[in-house]
Parts: structure tokens; sequence; C-alpha cells
């Protein structure tokens, strides 16, 4: 494997092989010594166009625990701001020896370019482009389920799970990525939104869909619900009313936890909008796996980046 | 391609025998030994040589001396082959510090594979002491490594493979040269 640009790209053995290592790394990020040698000397950049915290501090910590030596990069203060191309840019990183660019950019496709324009040889990793991918996301989401709903994890898949994914479909990079992994690994995703949020073309490639979150809930017993952030930042129109009525008929508050199953985990990729698509008594309830999920997301990333800069060439 | 079988076996479980014995003998009692496995087969042969110990001296407890350790993110050589899968690694819980820790694996050879293995240990803790036992020795180290205790001395070419089979996860109990 060279680049991770999109979930799709990923095989079942692929997906499988990444959490697997991540079972590894897990180990390794709760010993007291937590640094393997193992990609000393190879150079990962931090490219990032777009705001963030958890992505890029774990991106950053996962490097640093296999020992590459990391540049962060942030538009912000960079010679972006001074008009500088995402070519010029990528061309810079290149002349300095970057082996591993992870870049985030508020382009769709922005990832795709940096891979197949040449103008960069080393690995790419899409830390999320635009609407478009968020491959690591999925991957951390797909390990999260796999430690909390298999009792032997390693070398399993998720055949036969229901997982929901509910809310701002349409702008979330999430959903597609999660999307795309999830059906390779065999679970049966259901997309749940207000049909103003719900572009026609994912829901064809969903097991099932919903334009109402109660109908969901009691018609299909989930065992996993993945609420999503509104991106108030990225709509450009009016997908809905009021974010009162958006909170009261798609939130997932303490009344609709209670009806879900016991069992049942509770997932947000963060930054949570507390109040709107998920309010304190859901997010904060033992059925809540979202600190799980953030503190999975460095041992995710250490196993894609093991994947794609220590080795020669393909997984053997 | 030629083969002979050098070791059958009845030859391996006598040599893992003599090793069980020859290892407490040399730590004067089964106190403070931990034995650690090096992914295959030196997992196998751990697990052999801690039943022998069971066996012989009722003291010793497999389940808190017992260990695997994988090297792979610790090897000198990854850039230069296929990305290799990891496999676990699992230290009794009481840890390596001050313990005497015995590294156990089939076949040394270059000796590359023991240096990753002592750069891993130092990540766990720090032992009194750290041994190596193998099943075959077969020479032509790189690196200033010697084994403590040794199933067998091979001489053997550069070019010769040895094929080292275990009846846990192969159907034979053998070694073989190959080449």
């Amino acid at each position: 494997m060279k680049h991770l640009l999109s979930a799709g790209d990923l095989s079942l053995e692929q997906a499988v092989a990444i959490l697997d290592t991540a079972i590894q790394m897990e180990q390794v990020n709760k010993r007291e010594i937590k640094k393997l040698p193992t990609l000393r000397g190879k150079t990962v950049v931090n490219l990032f166009f777009e705001d963030s915290t958890r992505t890029r501090t774990s991106f950053e910590v996962a490097a640093k625990r296999l020992s590459a030596d990391v540049i962060n990069f942030t538009a912000k203060g960079s010679s972006v701001s001074k008009g500088e191309s995402l070519k010029d840019t990528a061309q810079t990183l290149e002349a300095m020896g970057a082996d591993g660019v992870i870049i985030r950019h508020p382009a769709s496709g922005a990832a795709h370019t940096l891979a197949t324009s040449g103008w960069i040889e080393g690995s790419i990793v899409n830390a999320g482009d635009g609407t478009h991918e968020h491959p690591t996301q999925a991957l951390l989401d797909a390990y999260t389920i796999r430690q909390k709903l298999r009792d032997n994890a390693i070398g399993s898949d998720l055949a036969g799970l229901k997982v929901a994914i509910v809310g701002d479909i349409a702008h979330s990079r999430v959903a597609r990525s999660n999307l795309q992994l999830l059906k390779t690994l065999g679970a049966e995703v259901y997309l749940v939104a207000p049909a103003t949020l719900l572009p026609g073309g994912l829901a064809a490639q969903a097991k099932g869909h919903y334009y109402s979150l109660d109908k969901a809930i009691s018609e299909i017993e989930f065992d996993a619900i993945m609420m999503l952030r509104v991106q108030s930042e990225r709509m450009t129109a009016s997908f809905f009313p009021s974010e009162r009525e958006y909170a009261r008929i798609w939130g997932l508050n303490g009344e609709r936890l209670a009806r879900l199953r016991p069992k049942t985990i509770v997932m947000h990729p963060g930054p949570m909008n507390r109040g709107l698509e998920i309010d304190a008594k859901a997010a904060d309830s033992k059925n809540s796996v979202i600190l799980a999920q953030v503190a999975n997301g460095v041992s995710v990333r250490m196993a894609v980046l093991y994947h794609l800069l220590a080795g020669g060439s393909e997984i053997e | 391609m030629s083969s002979r079988t050098v070791l059958s076996g009845s030859d391996i479980d006598r040599a893992v025998t003599r090793i069980a014995h020859e290892i407490v003998e040399s730590n004067q009692g089964t106190s403070n030994l931990i034995l650690l496995g090096i992914p295959t087969r030196g997992v196998l042969l751990a697990e052999r040589i801690a039943t022998v110990l069971e066996r012989s001296y009722p003291e010793f407890a497999a389940d808190s001396s017992l260990g695997r350790l994988d090297i792979t993110m610790y090897r000198d050589d990854l850039s230069a082959n296929p990305t290799r899968e990891i496999t676990e690694t699992s230290i009794p819980a009481g840890g390596i510090d001050d313990k005497v820790v015995v590294l156990v694996d089939d076949v040394l050879f270059s000796g590359r594979t023991i240096r990753a293995a002592l750069d891993a240990l130092g990540d766990y803790g720090r032992p009194r002491a750290v041994r190596l036992a193998v099943l075959v020795d077969r020479g032509h180290r790189q690196l200033p490594i010697r084994a403590d205790f040794v199933g067998k001395n091979l001489p053997t070419s550069v070019a010769e493979r040895i094929r080292v089979q275990l009846s846990e996860t192969d159907n034979d109990n053998s070694v073989v040269i190959e080449g």
C-alpha cells in the first residue's frame, strides 16, 4: 500500500490487517515507554489547510511514537496565506525529503491530486478532504466497533453488525468513508437523515435509509449508532428550519437513548455540538464510546503509518 | 535441491529437555526466571521448555514466567522487505525488572533478530541478565552475539536453508537442511 486516499481503496484483508496491527500498537500505548524505533529516519509532514485538534495531534503523536520526524505545517502562518499554491507547497515539502504527507484540505480531491500529480514522491494520507473522505476516521470507528462488540477482535470483521449513521450526511466525509469501510468489513449500514441532507447516491449504497430517527430506532436493533456533527460552516443554504427543531427531531437525547438496546454503542467523530445532534445525557452515558474513539485514533494512525511507510512494498 | 534431516522429533525433545535443565542449573533454581519466546517458533520452543520446567520443578509456574516478544518493529531491515505482520507481545504481569530473561528462538544465524530483541527488551524494563537459548546455532554471525544454551551446533554454508518444523504449527517435528 503506497497511499491511503479513500476508505474504498482498502480490501477486506488490508482493512483487517491494519486493525490487527492497531491492536498491537494499542499495547505499545499502554507501556511505560511508548516508543518504537520503526520509522527512525523517516520524515512525516502534517499538511493542514483546515483547523483540526483531534486528527492533527493524533497523527503527530502516532508518528512520534514510531520515531519519525514530524513537521507540522498549518496554512495559517505559512506562505499559503501569501498565496502559495498547493503545487508549490508540495514541491517545497518534496525538496525537504518528506517520506509521508498527511493532508487535510477544504477541497474535495486535494489528497488525490497530491498523490497522482507527480509533485511529490512520498506516501499520501488523506486526513479529510472537503466533503469527500476521511479514511483514518473510518478505520478508528471500525476499530472501536470491533473492540467493543467482538469478543475475539484479532482477525475478525464486522459481519452482521447493524450500524446507523445519523445526521448531516451530505456534508460528512466521515459518513462517506465509514459507509464504504463498514460495508467492506461486512456490516449493515443504515443512513438516517433529513431528506435535505441525504444524497440519493449514498442512500442507494446503504443497506437501508430512514427519514426519521424515531422510525429507524423502532424498526432496527442497532449495534452502533454514529451521530454526525451538523457542519454549519459548510452549509450554503438552509437545510432544516431551525437548530431547535433539528435537536428535537434528529438529536440523540436521553429519551431516545433509553429506547436503544442496552448494549448499543453511541459514537461521534467530534467535535460535538452538545445540545444539537447529541445531548449531554447521551454523550456522557455508559453507552458512549466517544472518548475511546479519540484514544483509538492514535493506535489506528500508528498502524496506518506502519503499513504505508515501514515496509518496502505490498503486505506479505 | 537436496534436503537432509539433522534432528528428528526425539532429538528435538532431548535438546529441549537438556536446555531446560541447563537454564535452571545456570540460574541456580527457577526463581526470577522469565522465558520469552521470539515468534514464530521461538514461542513454541519456550512453551516446551516451560512444560519441562513445570514437570520437574513444582515451584515453577508458567503463567507468571512465560511470555512472547515480537521484535518486528525493532528490525533493521524493515524498509528492505514487504510490510510484515505484527504479532502479540506478552510480558508476564510481574514485568522483567531485575529478572533473568531467557530469550528463546529456533535458529541463531546473523544475530540481527537477537539484536532487535535486546532493543525491544529495553523498552519493557531492565532485566538483571539476559540469556539466549536456541535450538540450532548455524553460525555466520554478523554481530557480536552468542547463545548461552544451544540444542545443536550445525555448521552450514550461507546458501543453505534451515527449516525447523514443530508439530504445533507444522505437520512434523524435525530440523532439515535444504540447499
